[in-house]
């Protein structure tokens, strides 16, 4: 690791403009430790508030930035109104981890392609215009969708795969003032600046990421397949929120995570299950959709049909939240 | 470069002041410099829960903490640990070589101070982040079975 200076941050203001932050440290003190980051000056935002849930007056809440994932996971608005969320969380990382993470820096977390830490390797993430090493090479864990020829990365969190679903929306803080995104349009896909993982602009800082108020509290359920029981990042995981009346879905919200390069969601293929009666075909149905022009490579092809499968498993799981394991593990 | 921090630990209750610059570790600092070498060193990128230790009462990895952000915090590492665990680790055979255990028991005191598991499986689910080569997850997790909720489990 190089040698930097570290600096705490009294507040926003004091923060905002600068680079390079540090909050939890999760992913950033590893990336530093290969060298794979590098900074003269860490800014520590430890100090500068905003790590609690308020209430706002539209019935939604505002996650603090800088409230850690295990905080957020447990607190009793989460685990009552919006436990999609909850079950994310918990599915990621281990204890130790969700213990030190903060929410924002669960948003702006590098991927974990081999490739991309392996400073050996050509990779247009890490050096652009170097190649993709992942292509040609060991892809087992890349992804299926959203690809582009520069980079098959995908987008590592857990917790952002039930924010996608939730239609969370993030609060920025840069020198220019405050401004919001829209989740989807928060992280970016690959195209030919895969050095960008998201649409936040040097200086700029999140300082909360708001929930609507549907919190999808009665039928939701995230199921994360991945190599390992525990402490593994998803192969496949699939987040799924429904609104029913009876046995007939108003609305559904389905996101995938581990096979893109952001949290993946088509409008389509919920659009589909409006109006229809919670069954297994339909779901099937919603599955093809969802997987429409997916395509894998070498060693990951199995990612389309396992996607599909995860959808159906997890829609009929959303029916009975009752039957979710702990770590997100497929019902028995 | 001129970034040499001053600042001071709470460890097992005991006051310590260090200067360090800001890139050494928690864990480091524990061990380089603290000689605190009960809290183990595995794999040092976040990946096999050794060195695991207890900052303001929360368990963390002590690899990816940075000890100068830590200025004022209270840490209680193995050395500082007295508990029922401790003792079921060696009637249950929790482990076989050894190193792993410090970070077990350390994530283990913090699982029962949080008080999310609730069942086996979730014991299993909630000791995860600590890795054992040697295979004793299993005689891990009846130790903690066997001290949680006053041992009604064992």
């Amino acid at each position: 690791m190089r040698d930097f200076n570290l600096i705490q941050a009294g507040g926003i203001a004091d923060a905002v403009g600068k680079s390079t932050f540090i909050a939890g440290g999760t992913n950033l003190v590893d990336l530093l430790k290969y060298n794979l980051a590098s900074a003269d000056t860490l800014i520590d935002i430890n100090e500068i508030g905003h790590n609690d849930i308020q209430q706002l007056p539209n019935g939604g809440v505002l996650l603090g930035a800088m409230m850690t994932n295990a905080s957020t996971a447990y607190h009793p608005i989460i685990e009552e109104r919006y436990p999609l969320l909850n079950k994310a969380i918990l599915a990621g990382a281990s204890a130790q981890i969700r213990n030190m993470a903060t929410n924002g820096g669960n948003l702006l977390q590098r991927t974990r392609c081999y490739y991309f830490y392996d400073a050996a390797s050509p990779c247009n993430k890490r050096v652009p215009g170097s190649g993709c090493s992942a292509i040609p090479g060991y892809n087992r864990i890349m992804a299926i969708l959203g690809h582009s020829e520069h980079c098959i990365a995908v987008f590592p969190s857990d917790m952002c795969v039930a924010l996608a679903a939730l239609n969370a929306i993030v609060h920025i803080s840069g020198i220019d003032g405050d401004r919001i995104l829209a989740f989807a349009d928060f992280h970016r896909l690959p195209g030919n600046t895969p050095h960008l993982d998201n649409n936040l602009q040097p200086g700029e800082l999140i300082t909360g990421i708001e929930l609507p108020a549907e919190g999808f509290s009665q039928n939701y359920s995230y199921l994360k397949l991945r190599d390992r029981n525990s402490y593994a990042f998803a192969l496949v995981s699939v987040a799924t929120a429904l609104d029913l009346d009876g046995d007939v879905i108003k609305d559904a919200r389905i996101a995938l995570g581990g096979v893109a390069h952001k949290p993946w969601r088509v409008p389509a293929a919920e659009d589909y299950l409006k109006n229809k009666p919670a069954v297994r075909e339909h779901f099937e149905q919603a599955a093809d959709i969802i997987l429409q022009g997916a395509t894998g490579f070498e060693h990951n092809s199995f990612k389309i049909e396992l996607a599909k499968r995860a959808i159906v498993r997890n829609c009929l799981m959303a029916l009975d939240p009752s039957c979710q394991l702990p770590g997100a593990q497929p019902s028995s | 470069m001129s970034n040499i921090k001053n600042i001071s630990l709470n460890i097992n209750g005991q006051l310590h002041t260090l200067e360090i610059k800001p890139y050494v570790s928690l864990l480091d600092a524990l061990r380089e410099y603290l000689d605190l070498t009960g809290t183990k060193k595995g794999c040092d990128h976040g990946q096999c829960g050794a060195c695991t230790v207890l900052v303001n009462g929360k368990r963390v990895l002590s690899c990816l903490t940075l000890a100068v952000m830590k200025d004022g915090a209270e840490v209680t590492t193995i050395e500082g640990i007295d508990h029922p665990l401790q003792d079921a680790f060696i009637e249950h055979d929790a482990f076989q070589c050894g190193y792993c255990t410090p970070g077990q028991i350390c994530s283990a005191v913090g699982l029962l101070q949080e008080g999310k598991a609730h069942t086996r499986a979730e014991v299993a689910e909630l000791m995860s982040g600590n890795l054992c080569r040697c295979g004793a997850s299993m005689e891990i997790i009846d130790a903690v079975m066997a001290v949680k909720d006053g041992g009604i489990h064992a």
